[in-house]
């Protein structure tokens, strides 16, 4: 038995394209689920009977729900009715509609977090709902969900490894195939490892940046100071 | 309409609140001219707040009618973010916008609701600031004030809209006790610019110094309404002298 630790640097370019589908994977899954969650939330803060009642039992649904359940329901249920993806797009859509339940609640938290005085200030001014969620609640909301949202970010770039599944070559998926015929598991399977590590360290470390960047004195997460 | 309701800056006609079991407003009547200030007193949860709030409608009124010269704003139709630019309020704990320097907390009003250009807005936000005299805290944020500091920028805020009407609702009282001078130095200074001011507070030294009238309510309705004077002197109801002399010895009575 071969007891050395062999890399085979031919391997890297591969990796290297399933690591780039990772992040093209992530990245509009996020944006998507940033979008959708964003609306999820404002419906859940500021409206009430049905739209309401939609709104949580999204969330409710796609938050008590294994993402891993979802994604084969889009990717091998839906063609029995007819809806047919290429594996990203279901890993893009599964993923999206996932990340935005999750998405929608941190956005609640940040915008109920904001004191409730300020959106009676700016109605005073004159500004209709849709300007005090603008100008007021927004930019507080969009700073206070930095930190829960990084999370959310690192999350979802390691679950995006279960998109191996529908055969979509992202990085876990590059990794398996080459695994495969190279019987190189524990060393391919570090290398991927390693990989994964190296890009959640970057985004948190320039998510964390930007909320230093962006920070302003006295706005915390529970609005209140003293 | 009636005719008569443009010759007065506010009128306010019946107005009634209820919050569930508990009636806060049971009928309150009446008008302000130009350039008057009255003071409202009165005990905690006798509707001072509420009616304030009604004036503004950042509370719904029950029943009852308020006109601002001849714009109703209790209108069914009614274009009530409009009439609403036109009256300042300036709140009991201040409430500036956490993520904006002074300035900015100013300049927003003019710039996002009337839609003033930002440069000409800008002077208007520092024209403000001035006149409470914060010109050189303009790129602070409200947690870099204190508490007078923070109530003056929110008075600055509430003028840079050119306001026909300030409504202050407890302006002083969350402020610590030295900061209080501070507060109602602008106030005075506003009221006899001829700002028309109607005021919810328990200083007696500012009441007696620049209120045309005091309004005194018990029970979610006007009991007594005179200037400050006479009320202090020759109190009509046997409540109001009770509770002129409780306020004396809690505040005192000058500055």
């Amino acid at each position: 038995m071969d007891m050395q630790l062999v890399f085979d640097w031919a391997w890297l370019p591969r990796l290297s394209d399933g690591l780039i589908v990772t992040m093209q994977l992530t990245g509009a899954c996020l944006a998507g689920g940033a979008a959708l969650g964003l609306l999820l939330s404002l419906a859940r803060v500021y409206t009430r009977g049905p739209v309401y009642w939609l709104a949580s039992a999204y969330v409710q649904f796609f938050r008590g729900t294994p993402l891993l359940v979802q994604l084969m329901i889009i990717h091998f249920g839906l063609p029995t009715v007819g809806i047919r993806f290429e594996p990203f797009i279901s890993g893009v859509v599964a993923m999206g509609l996932n990340t935005a339940a999750y998405q929608a609640e941190y956005f609640r938290g940040a915008i109920q977090s904001v004191r409730s005085g300020q959106t009676l200030a700016a109605r005073s001014l004159g500004m209709s709902p849709l300007q005090t969620v603008r100008y007021i609640v927004l930019p507080q909301a969009l700073r206070l969900v930095i930190p829960p949202w990084s999370n959310e970010l690192v999350y979802m770039l390691k679950y995006s490894s279960i998109v191996y599944m529908i055969g979509v070559s992202d990085l876990m998926g590059v990794g398996r195939t080459i695994s495969a015929r190279s019987f190189r598991f524990l060393e391919l399977f570090i290398v991927v490892a390693m990989m994964y590590l190296a890009v959640v360290l970057i985004l948190t470390f320039a998510l964390r940046w930007l909320e230093r960047r962006v920070h302003v004195p006295g706005l915390t997460t529970t609005g209140r100071r003293g | 309409m009636n005719s008569d309701s443009a010759d007065h800056l506010l009128r306010v006609e019946d107005v009634h609140k209820r919050y569930g079991r508990e009636e806060v407003l049971r009928g309150v009547s009446f008008t302000m001219e130009r350039a008057d200030t009255k003071v409202i007193i009165g005990a905690s949860g006798t509707g001072k707040s509420t009616l304030l709030r009604c004036i503004n409608k950042l509370t719904d009124p029950d029943q009852g009618r308020v006109w601002l010269e001849n714009q109703e704003i209790t209108g069914r139709r009614a274009p009530v973010n409009r009439i609403r630019s036109q009256m300042g309020f300036v709140f009991q704990d201040f409430n500036l916008f956490t993520h904006l320097p002074a300035l900015d907390n100013v300049r927003i009003g003019p710039q996002r609701v009337k839609g003033i250009r930002r440069r000409e807005a800008t002077t208007l936000a520092q024209e403000a600031l001035a006149t409470v005299g914060l010109k050189e805290k303009a790129q602070s944020y409200p947690a870099q004030l204190s508490g007078g500091q923070q109530q003056r920028v929110a008075i600055a805020r509430a003028l840079a809209m050119s306001p026909k009407l300030m409504l202050f609702d407890e302006p002083t009282s969350a402020l610590d006790p030295e900061l209080i001078g501070e507060v109602l130095e602008v106030m005075v200074k506003l009221a006899k610019e001829g700002m028309t001011m109607l005021v919810v507070s328990h200083e007696m030294g500012f009441a007696r110094t620049v209120a045309d009238e005091i309004i005194f309510m018990e029970g979610g309705v006007i009991l007594e309404q005179a200037p400050p004077e006479s009320m202090f002197r020759n109190p009509q109801h046997k409540r109001t002298g009770e509770f002129l002399r409780k306020i004396s010895d809690l505040y005192g009575e000058s500055e």
